[in-house]
This record gives C-alpha cells, structure tokens and sequence, in this order.
C-alpha cells in the first residue's frame, strides 16, 4: 500500500478511532455493545415519530423494510464486489430471478401455482439463484475487470428481456399474491400482509444477522482469505495455489443466493412481481449502495444501503433526484474517497489484533486504499 | 406491444421463441440491407469505445450517453430549423441536405463536448492519482448514470415526436430488397466517416502520436509525445463520431430520442467494439456491420423480441471464445 497514507503523517481517516476502539474491544464486550445495538435495530419500526418517519410521503415501516431489503442486497453484493473484487453489473439478475421463483411457486397466476409452503420455497429460490450463479460463472469468470463486469451486464440484460419475453412469465402484467411467510395473530388474521412492514421488517433483520454470521464466518476462513488474496493480486494468489476459478465461482454463487433472497422477500412483500425493477439501473443503484458505503466492509455497506434506500424515501425532497445524485456521488467518490465511507481494512482475527496490539503496542495496518486494485496486468492477461 | 404479444402467443398456446428458418431465408437479403444499414451506426459509435480503450484501457461507459446527447443536439437542431414533427415537409433536396448537415455538424459539436469534458471533469483527476482501472469503471458508470437522470428530469421519460426531413424512398432493388435513400446515405457516409478516421489514426502525426500512447504511454511521453493531450484528442474523435452516428441514428429511427436511447445502443456498440477485437478501428467497422446483420438475421429467426438477446448472448459468446475479437486487438500494435 502506500506507505505516505499510512498512520505515521496523514490525518487520522474518519471513523478509524471508532474502529480503533472496536478492534481493542475484547469478543465479550463486543457483543456488550452489539446485543443493545441489535435491539435497538429491532425497535426502529415502533420509533414512528419525528426525526425518523418518512411519513407522510411513504409508509415508515415499509421504507424500512426497503433499507433493509436494500442491506442485504448490498451485504451480498458485497461478498462478489468487495470481497473477492469482481465488478458484477448484473446483480440485479440474481434478485430478479429469486423474486421470479417466489412468484413462479406461489402466486395463483402461474402456470406452476401449488401450495407450496413459503418456508419450502426459500431455499428453492435460492438454490436456482445458485445455480444461476454458476451457469453465469463458468462461462464468464475467466474473463477480468471491464470485461466482466459488460458481460455481467449482459447477463442483468437476458434476465429482464427473458422476462419480458417469456410468456409465462407474464411480462409488464406480472403475478399477483405473491405468498409469504405463514403465521396468524391470535385473532386469525396473518402476520405478513402488504400493508403492514413491521413482520417483514424484523424478517430482513433476522436474516441480515444470519447472513452477516455467515459471511462473517466465510471471510474468517480460507474461503475469505482466498477471496482477499484473489482481489488483491490474482496472478499472485495463483502462483501461490489458492485455486482462483474455484473461489471466484464460489463468491458469485454465495452473493447470488443472498440476492435470491432478497428477491423473495421484495416478491413477497410487495405480493407482485413484473418485469420492471430490474433494469440495469437498478443494478447501478445496488453497486452505489456498495461503493458508497465502502467495499469490502460490512459495516459499510449497510450504511450505503441506508443511504440509498433510507435517505431519499425520508427527504421526499430529493427522491426524484435519487438517481442522479447517486451517480453523482459515485464520480465525487471514486476521485476524492475511492474506498467509500466506510473503508475495507487488511483483516487479522480478533484475537490476532489484540495479539498484534500487545506485541507491537500499536494497531494493525488499515489500508488506505481501496479494495478494488487494479487486480490484472491486462484484461485476459 | 410485448405484453399483448405475449398475452396472445400464450392464448395460442404456441412455443414462447420461434426458429423460423423459412422466414430468415425469405428476409435474409432485407434483413442483410437492414442490418448493413443500422450497423454502420454501431460501427461509428463502437469507433468511440476502441479508441478510448485503445489508450487508457478504459470502457467508456458513458459513451452511450456522449451518443444520445448528439441525438438530442440533432433533434433540437431540426426544431431550431422550423421542421416539427408530424408529415415530412416537400422541400428541394439541397435544402434537406444542407439542413442534415448542419444538424450533424452541431451533434458532433455537442458529443465532442460532452467526450472532453467528461475527460476532464471525471477522468483525468483518476489518472493524475493513478486510481486502479475498476475505480475508473465505476466513475464512468456513475457518469453514464448522472447524464442519463440528467436528461430524464428535463424531458421526461417520453420519447421525442419524431421529425423526418427525409423521405424513405426506395432506391434500388438487390436480390428482391429494397435499399431506402437513408439506408444508402446512413451507409455510405458511415463509410466515408470511417475511412476519414481510419487515415487520420494510421497516416497523420496527432493519429501516430495516438497510437503511440496506445503502444506504451511512458515510451511515447519520453519520445515528445504529450500523453494528455493525445488522450483528449482520443476522446474528442471518438465523441465526433458518435454524434456523427447519432445523426444517422435519428434519420433512420426518428422516435428513438429518448433519455436512454443511448443505453442498449451502446452496450451493443462495444459489443461491436470487442466482436471485432477491441482497440482496432477495421474491426470495429466489421464488428459494427457483422453485429447488425446478426441481430436482424436473429430477429426472423426467433421473433422481433429475441432482438436484443441475439446481441448479449453474441457478446458472451465472443468474450469466452475469442475475446480479442475478429481481427483483435491492434491499435498499438499497428505498424508505425
């Protein structure tokens, strides 16, 4: 990296003291600090009142439902773009075909309607999510950089156009009731209904934490490891046997389900699927949630979402802007602060940055650079 | 139109992609015509792409944008003129020519603008601060995004009302197909366009210092070659063109002005670009012009709305088997 960014000379990044604080944090008082986070997280939907609510302008519960929706889009996103450095452009293809399953299975509109329980259909989204992860991957993966992400594009493209085309998915009329999960209050009538986003609300945030567990746990592994090496230097991480190919599939195949997901909880919530979300700007829209926030952070990512999703639904103001400001900000950012709000940082362990700490007396390296480094000496090199 | 199209094949019961090879057969010498004739669009856009990349190894994705923004320029040249939209006016052929000239020297005016201006605002301070390619990637997808939101917010999200100057008015016949006078001018001006760039690239001193900095920028610095201004020349050229083709575009498809017209154009644009080997400004004439008669020949084949499908699953297909394209990939490897 460079070294005249480094802590020595340049003023101190913002947040890294927040983080320095975090870092020193032992794994117990960490969770001290995050089970009230959590819970507080959980509470946002009964905290209906002035600095907060998007209301009149849009439904409070159901924008927060979105922001939610919107974090965990980018929270796998996240796993392809910021982890192991592939620019995927057609995410929204993975969303869209896990929102078209759901509605496939579930809406009496379709050819396919059975009465197949929501929980069933879930893991069925995601697993042909999945699969649509690698028979994207296979093919394309080989491929670097720019070239990706255009083909990746394409891919985003033949998702909506099938949609479009495809007469059984019934095109701009789309599916209507949509199933979601089961349950009822005591009174008989269901929990998850259009009208009402609290349910889905703490749905999306107990499948956040889930999903953050997980990928959490993936970045800690070898799996992450080989993602970080792969995004740093692929020829290097080559040389040095990590299996690239492998690891690349994998990390399209897990931010694909995790896409797929949340497709299916758009598809239920809305109780409607047709093919106009999809577009490639909405693409754009999930990969500005990730660059804002800082690729390859977790934590950051979730508050890009936030900020795509959250801030325009409560500035009623600036919503018809949302687009363009958004574009805006991705130039504006990559000149003066490529590495997003939230930077990635070079990871060890918990334990092993308490152990660098004490051993050193000071902090592990913090990259100053974004994630996304120019990974090939050529395209198809 | 899709969707009672849809509708209807699915009251019918029939298969959800045709392979009509008995209507490829009938249209194959129109829909060669036809593809020559809206090729030669791409093939000038794509010029765009191939010079760009040829130099900073950077896909301009804001091309499509730096295209549609000439379409404008052209549209709004035609009002300027008196022409408004409804039947096309009788007026002497002299006139209409020198109309359509004036409304393609302002498109490329106005392109060649909005290429150096998004070389200076977006780009250059990425290279001054030696940003990683994919940092530059996203700048220009955010340029793409903020052009296009732009021009939403002013004219909302209806196409222009069409405005013919011209015409169209058979020709010739070849093998049963009729060539219109726009297909012939889209063509042959696309043509001469091309041979023009083709020269200034390969036979005059700024197209050798281009190619220089294509082949190795800290060699061609070192030799007296002034890198940022070949790299604003590069996009200038490459914005000319575009608004070139966004004249051509607008002649033969007059309600395509819309905010993002230039999206999909551009996407297929590079297509062309990379199918006929990316950085090689031959290939991308044959890339734009094979790219077109692809896509229509796919059009009989499998229906009008497999369309576009034809040309993202091409581009796939020419990344994972021949990713240097056609005649690959040449611009600084040409001869000196």
């Amino acid at each position: 990296m460079n070294a005249r960014n480094s802590s020595d000379s340049a003023p101190v990044p913002f947040g890294t003291k927040i983080r320095n604080w975090w870092n020193g944090l032992s794994r117990f008082q960490q969770w001290g600090v995050l089970i009230p986070l959590v819970v507080l997280v959980y509470l946002l939907p009964l905290l209906n009142f002035f600095p907060l609510t998007t209301e009149p302008g849009t439904d409070y519960e159901i924008a927060l439902f979105n922001a939610a929706r919107m974090a965990l889009l980018a929270i796998g996103l996240n796993v392809v773009v910021g982890q192991a450095g592939l620019l995927d452009l057609g995410y929204v293809g993975f969303f869209a075909i896990g929102a078209y399953v759901a509605a496939v299975l579930t809406s009496p509109d379709s050819v396919l309607y059975g009465d197949y329980p929501w929980l069933a259909v879930v893991p069925i989204a995601m697993a042909v999510t999945m699969v649509s992860g690698v028979i994207l991957g296979t093919p394309t993966l080989r491929l670097r950089g720019d070239y990706l992400a255009i083909v990746t594009l394409g891919f985003g493209e033949i998702v909506r156009l099938l949609a479009d085309n495809i007469p059984q998915l019934r095109g701009n009329q789309g599916f209507q009731g949509v199933g979601g999960p089961p349950g009822t209050y005591s009174d008989g009538s269901p929990i998850f209904v259009q009208t009402d986003g609290t349910p889905w609300y703490w749905l999306t945030v107990t499948a956040i934490i889930l999903v953050l567990i997980l990928v959490g746990n993936l970045e800690r592994s070898r799996v992450g490891r080989a993602w970080v090496a792969i995004r740093e230097d692929e020829d290097a991480a080559e040389i040095m046997g990590v299996a690239t190919f492998r690891f690349k599939i994998w990390a399209f195949v897990i931010g694909a389900a995790i896409g797929g997901l949340s497709g299916v909880l758009y598809a239920g919530q809305a109780a409607f699927v047709n093919n106009q979300r999809f577009d490639v700007i909405t693409s754009v829209l999930f990969l500005a949630a990730v660059v804002l926030g800082g690729s390859g952070n977790k934590v950051g990512v979730i508050l890009g979402a936030l900020v795509i999703s959250y801030i325009p639904d409560r500035f009623q103001v600036i919503s018809e802007y949302r687009y363009l400001i958004f574009g805006l900000a991705l130039i504006v950012l990559m000149i003066f602060r490529p590495q997003g709000l939230l930077g990635a940082r070079q990871r060890l362990l918990a334990y092993g940055r308490q152990g660098y700490r004490k051993l050193l007396g000071r902090d592990e390296p913090v990259a100053t650079e974004s994630p996304m480094k120019d990974s090939g000496k050529g395209v198809n090199a | 139109m899709n969707q009672s199209l849809s509708t209807q094949v699915l009251a019918q019961g029939q298969p959800w992609i045709g392979f009509d090879v008995g209507l490829l057969v009938d249209r194959f010498w129109s829909n060669t015509v036809d593809g020559l004739a809206y090729g030669s669009i791409y093939a000038l856009v794509a010029i765009g792409y191939t010079l760009v990349y040829g130099v900073l190894k950077l896909i301009n994705f804001a091309h499509s944008e730096v295209f549609i923004v000439g379409a404008f320029a052209a549209y709004f040249t035609f009002t300027a003129l008196g022409f408004r939209p409804g039947p096309t006016l009788e007026i002497p052929v002299i006139e209409i020519v020198v109309n359509l000239l004036l409304a393609g020297v302002i498109a490329m005016i106005c392109s060649g603008l909005l290429a150096l201006t998004l070389e200076r605002v977006a780009y250059r301070p990425l290279r001054r601060k030696k940003a990683p390619r994919l940092v530059f990637l996203i700048t220009a997808v955010g340029a793409s995004f903020a052009i296009q939101q732009l021009i939403l917010l002013w004219r909302g999200a209806n196409p222009e009302r069409a405005i013919r100057l011209l015409r169209p008015e058979t020709v010739f016949e070849i093998f049963g197909a009729r060539v219109t006078n726009i297909q012939l001018t889209v063509f042959l001006a696309s043509l001469a366009l091309m041979l023009v760039a083709d020269i200034f690239i390969n036979r005059t001193r700024l197209g050798r210092g281009i190619r220089a900095v294509a082949q190795d920028p800290d060699t061609a610095t070192l030799m007296g070659v002034n890198r940022e201004r070949v790299i604003m020349l590069t996009f200038v050229v490459g914005g000319v063109l575009a608004g070139a083709a966004a004249l051509f575009y607008i002649m033969q498809i007059p309600q395509g002005v819309l905010y993002n017209g230039g999206f999909l154009l551009g996407i297929k644009a590079f297509t062309a670009a990379v199918l006929g080997g990316i950085g090689n400004l031959r290939g991308a004439l044959l890339g734009g012009l094979v790219l077109g008669i692809a896509e229509n020949y796919g059009q009989s084949l499998f229906g009008g709305e497999w369309r576009d499908i034809v040309a993202f699953v091409l581009l796939i297909a020419i990344l994972m088997f021949r990713p240097t394209g056609i005649l690959g990939e040449s611009l600084g490897k040409a001869r000196v």
